[in-house]
C-alpha cells in the first residue's frame, strides 16, 4: 500500500458579537450586526478572508486537483461560515462546490455552530451535528462519514458516541502526553469501541506549515516543498501523515508574501515524485489501513496551546459562568419554537466567543496568539453577557419565567 | 532635588512619586538632598530632607492640601500667611541662598512650583537642571489653558531646562503640544508603585452602611481624589444615573474634597441619584484605605491624568479599576477597563457590566493584582540615573 499524506483543512468563521451595551439589552436584538468599519463586522472579516484566503487557495487547490489525479483533500466547513459565504461571498462558496465536484474532496462532520455542546448538552450536540449534516448534503451533495469535534476536543466518550452514531472515523490531536512512544502516522482504534477508527494529527509537521512557515527566526526557514517531502520520507514505516490545520493558514495566518501558496502548489509534485506516495482523504485512509493499536484518552484533549486542553475556552470564571448560563436556558429556549431566538442562542454557543474571553496570555502581551476582534477579554465578556441578558429578556417577554 | 511635598505631608500623588523615586535612586549610590518649602519631620533616612527657609523665619507650616496658603512664623513671633505665588517666589529665594552654600552636580526639580528655583540655581551654579513634569497646567485646568502665570513659568522653565522628564507618553505629548518643546529633549519615565509599601488593611471596614448593603446584593463604585475639574467627576455622575437605571443596586462612594464638592452634591440630587451617591470628604489613613477596599470597582474618570496612582492603590487593596484613556496609567496597565472620559454611555456600560457580574470583577482583579505585584520603581530609577550620567558626561543625547 502507498504512503499517504492526509491533508485536512478546517474552514470556520463565527458570528462575532458587535459592541453591545447594557443600554442595548432589552432594546435591540441585532447582536451580530456590527458597523462595517468596526473590527467586529462579520461581513468585513468574511470578505477580507475570502479575498486573502478562500478564493486564492481554492484556485490553487482546484488546479492541483486538475493536474494531479492523486491529489486529494478533506475539509470541514462549519454551518456558520457557510451561511456567511452565502450572504457575502457566494463566489467563494461556489469555489468550494467546484472542489467537491472533482470527487476527490471529502467533507468532514462536525457541529453546525462550532460549539462545545458535547460537554454541556448531548441533545443539543446531536441536533447541531444533524443540522450540519443536512446543510452539507444540501450544499455539497455528500454525507460526511468521519467526525471531528470543535477545536478537535476529543475524549473516549466522544469516540464511543461517534462509533454508535455510525461514523467510520474520528479525528483527534496526536498529543505526546497521550501517545507516549506511539507515532501519529498510523491508523488507531479508540478504546471501548468496535468499528470506528482514529486519525491523529501529526502536530509537529502540521505546525511547521500552520505556525512556523513564515517565521524567519525558525532554524528550518525557509520551508520548501522539497524539504518537507524529504522529512516525510524519513519515516519508512509510517502509513499516513495527518496534516490537520485551519484552512485560513493559507493566505490569512500565513500571508501570500510568505510563499505559502507556492509551497502548497509544489508539495504534491514533490511528494508524488516517488511512485509509492499518494494523497488520501480521511475516509480513504480509514478504509485502507487496519488499526495498529488502541488509544485511550480519558481526559479531553484539544489542538490548542501548549496545554492541549479546554482551558483557552473554559479556563477562567467569566468563561465557565457564561457558557453554563447559556446552556441552562436550553429547555426554555427550545420550548418557545421561536426560530429567530433559537438561532441567536445557537450562534452564541460558537466556541470563539469564549476564546475571546481568555485571559491566559493577555498580561504577557502575547497578542499574536490571540485572534480577537476585541481590545480585551473583559470587553468580550461584557458584550456577551449583555447579549445573554437580552436573551433572558426575550424569554421573559414571552411570559417564560427564568 | 527640589520638590513641594513628601509623605506624610503630601496632598496627593506628587509627594509619593518623589518619595519613591528618591528611595529607589538612593540604592544607586547617589547622595540626594531634597529641599521642601516647609519644616516638618518626615522620618526619612535614605536622603537629607531640608526645609528651604529664609533667615528671618523660624518655621513654616503647610496646610492640608496643595494650592492652599502657607503659614510663616517669623523669628519675632509674628505670623504671616503667603499665597501660592508668593510662597513660590520665597522658595526660589531660599533655594538660591541654600545653593550658594552647597556642592552638588545636578538639580532635579519636580513640577512648576519649583521651576523658578531650579532656574535660579542654574544661574548661580551653572549646573545642569532636569525638570520633572508630573502634570502640566492644561491637565490641572481640565484641558483649558489655565493660569497664564503658571503657563509662563512652565514655558520658560521647560525651554531653559537641560532635560525634561515626563511621567507618561500622555504628558510628553501635552508638553510638546502646549510648549513646543522638541520631543527628543523629553524622556518618559513612568511612575510606579511599590507593592510592599502599601499599608495593609486592618479591622472592620469603617464604611458600615456600604458593607451591610453589599450583603443585600448591592455593589459599590469608588472614586478617590480631589474634587476638581481635572478629575472629571461630573461625567461620572452622569454615567452613574445611567448605571442606576440598569443596575439599581449600585452605590457610589466619592472620597475627597475640592472646589467642586458642593456642586457635585447638588448635581447628584438633581440627577435623582442622591440616595445612591455617598460623599465622604477628604480622608487619610484607615478611612482612606477602607474606601478602596469597600469598592467593587474603582473609577478614575479624569479629563487628563499625567499618570494616575489611585487605580494602582485600588488594585493593591483588591478593587479592579476603570480608567480614562486620557491617562498615563492606561499606557501601562493591561488588566483594567478603559474608556474615553467623554464617552458617558460607554462609561456607564462598563460600570454596569461589572456591577452585574462578580465573575468579571473577580477575573479583572485577579489578573490586575498579578500585574501590580510585578511593578516597582527600579526601572524608573535606572532611567533617571542614566539621564544624570548622560548630563554629567556631556555625551550627546
Amino acid at each position: 500500500m502507498k504512503k499517504a499524506i492526509v491533508l485536512y483543512l478546517h474552514v470556520h468563521q463565527p458570528y462575532r458579537i458587535r459592541h453591545y451595551t447594557v443600554f442595548d439589552t432589552g432594546a435591540k436584538h441585532d447582536y451580530f450586526n456590527a458597523p462595517y468599519e468596526s473590527s467586529e463586522s462579520n461581513e468585513k472579516v468574511l470578505k477580507k478572508v475570502a479575498e486573502k484566503s478562500y478564493l486564492p487557495t481554492n484556485k490553487r487547490l482546484l488546479k492541483l486537483l486538475n493536474e494531479n489525479p492523486e491529489f486529494k483533500v478533506s475539509l470541514s466547513i462549519t454551518g456558520t461560515v457557510i451561511e456567511q459565504l452565502e450572504k457575502w461571498s457566494p463566489e467563494s462558496l461556489q469555489s468550494f462546490k467546484d472542489l467537491c465536484a472533482s470527487g476527490r474532496v471529502e467533507i468532514v462532520a462536525e457541529t453546525y455552530h462550532h460549539s462545545l455542546a458535547f460537554f454541556y448538552s448531548r441533545a443539543e450536540f446531536e441536533m447541531q451535528v444533524d443540522m450540519h449534516k443536512r446543510k452539507i448534503q444540501e450544499i455539497f451533495g455528500q454525507t460526511p462519514q468521519v467526525f471531528r469535534n470543535t477545536e478537535l476536543a476529543y475524549n473516549n466518550d466522544l469516540a464511543s458516541w461517534a462509533d454508535r452514531a455510525g461514523y467510520k472515523g474520528i479525528l483527534a490531536e496526536g498529543w505526546d502526553a497521550v501517545l507516549g512512544w506511539k507515532s501519529p502516522n498510523f491508523v488507531y482504534r479508540p478504546t471501548y469501541t468496535n468499528q470506528i477508527k482514529l486519525l491523529l494529527k501529526n502536530y509537529k509537521l502540521s505546525d511547521d506549515i500552520a505556525f512556523r512557515f513564515g517565521n524567519r527566526e525558525w532554524a528550518e526557514w525557509p520551508l520548501t516543498a522539497d524539504k518537507f517531502a524529504h522529512w516525510l520520507s524519513e519515516d519508512p514505516d509510517a502509513t499516513n501523515f495527518n496534516l490537520f490545520m485551519d484552512y485560513e493558514t493559507f493566505g490569512e495566518h500565513q500571508w501570500e508574501e510568505s510563499g505559502v501558496f507556492d509551497f502548497l502548489e509544489h508539495l504534491p509534485k514533490q511528494w508524488l515524485k516517488n511512485e509509492n506516495h499518494t494523497f488520501m482523504t480521511v475516509s480513504e485512509v480509514i478504509d485502507s489501513f487496519e488499526p495498529v493499536d488502541q488509544i485511550d484518552m480519558p481526559e479531553t484533549v484539544t489542538w490548542a496551546d501548549t496545554e492541549r486542553d479546554l482551558s483557552a475556552w473554559l479556563g477562567n470564571p467569566m468563561q465557565s459562568e457564561s457558557i453554563h448560563e447559556l446552556y441552562e436556558l436550553q429547555d426554555k429556549i427550545i420550548a418557545t419554537n421561536d426560530l429567530a431566538l433559537i438561532d441567536d442562542w445557537r450562534r452564541l454557543q460558537t466556541s470563539d466567543h469564549f476564546y475571546y474571553m481568555c485571559t491566559k496570555w493577555f498580561s504577557d502581551g502575547d497578542i499574536h496568539a490571540y485572534f480577537s476582534p476585541y481590545e480585551t477579554p473583559y470587553e468580550a465578556y461584557m458584550n456577551f453577557m449583555n447579549v445573554f441578558r437580552d436573551i433572558q429578556f426575550r424569554l421573559l417577554e414571552k411570559g417564560i419565567p427564568l | 532635588m527640589l520638590g513641594w511635598e513628601l509623605p506624610p505631608h503630601n496632598s496627593g500623588g506628587l509627594g509619593i512619586a518623589c518619595y519613591q523615586l528618591c528611595k529607589a535612586l538612593s540604592k544607586r549610590d547617589l547622595d540626594i538632598e531634597f529641599v521642601v518649602p516647609y519644616e516638618a519631620e518626615h522620618g526619612i533616612d535614605f536622603m537629607d530632607v531640608t526645609a528651604a527657609k529664609p533667615q528671618k523665619v523660624s518655621s513654616v507650616h503647610k496646610s492640608g492640601i496643595a494650592y492652599d496658603s502657607y503659614k510663616y512664623i517669623m523669628s519675632d513671633g509674628t505670623e504671616k500667611w503667603l499665597n501660592i505665588h508668593d510662597q513660590q517666589a520665597l522658595y526660589e529665594h531660599s533655594v538660591g541662598q541654600l545653593a550658594e552654600a552647597r556642592e552638588f552636580d545636578i538639580v532635579h526639580a519636580h513640577d512648576w512650583l519649583t521651576f523658578r528655583a531650579a532656574l535660579r540655581v542654574k544661574e548661580i551654579k551653572g549646573c545642569p537642571i532636569i525638570l520633572h513634569v508630573h502634570s502640566v497646567e492644561s491637565d490641572r485646568a481640565g484641558n483649558k489653558q489655565g493660569n497664564p502665570l503658571v503657563h509662563e513659568i512652565e514655558s520658560v522653565g521647560l525651554h531653559m531646562a537641560d532635560r525634561v522628564i515626563a511621567v507618561s507618553e500622555h504628558t510628553k505629548k501635552a508638553i510638546i503640544r502646549d510648549y513646543g518643546i522638541p520631543a527628543d529633549k523629553i524622556e518618559v519615565v513612568r511612575n510606579s508603585i511599590e507593592a510592599n509599601d502599601l499599608v495593609p488593611l486592618d479591622g472592620d471596614n469603617v464604611y458600615k452602611y456600604l458593607t451591610l448593603m453589599k450583603t443585600f446584593g448591592y455593589r459599590v463604585v469608588v472614586n478617590i481624589g480631589r474634587l476638581t475639574v481635572q478629575k472629571g467627576l461630573p461625567n461620572l455622575l452622569f454615567a452613574a444615573q445611567k448605571v442606576i437605571s440598569k443596575a439599581p443596586k449600585t452605590l457610589f462612594l466619592i472620597v475627597g474634597n475640592g472646589e467642586q464638592y458642593n456642586e457635585l452634591i447638588e448635581m447628584a440630587a438633581g440627577l435623582g441619584i442622591g440616595a445612591n451617591v455617598l460623599f465622604a470628604d477628604f480622608q487619610r489613613g484607615k478611612a482612606w484605605r477602607d474606601a478602596y477596599a469597600v469598592g467593587d470597582l474603582f473609577v478614575m474618570p479624569s479629563l487628563s491624568e499625567p499618570f494616575g496612582l489611585t487605580p494602582l492603590e485600588a488594585i493593591g487593596y483588591g478593587t479592579p479599576a476603570l480608567v480614562s484613556k486620557q491617562s498615563g496609567i492606561s499606557e501601562v496597565l493591561k488588566n483594567c477597563l478603559k474608556v474615553d472620559y467623554w464617552d458617558i454611555d460607554e462609561m456607564a456600560n462598563k460600570i454596569s457590566s461589572v456591577m452585574l457580574s462578580d465573575q468579571l470583577r473577580d477575573e479583572l482583579i485577579a489578573n490586575a493584582y498579578h500585574e501590580y505585584q510585578n511593578m516597582s520603581w527600579d526601572n524608573a530609577s535606572q532611567d533617571v540615573h542614566e539621564l544624570y550620567q548622560q548630563q554629567l558626561s556631556g555625551l550627546p543625547v
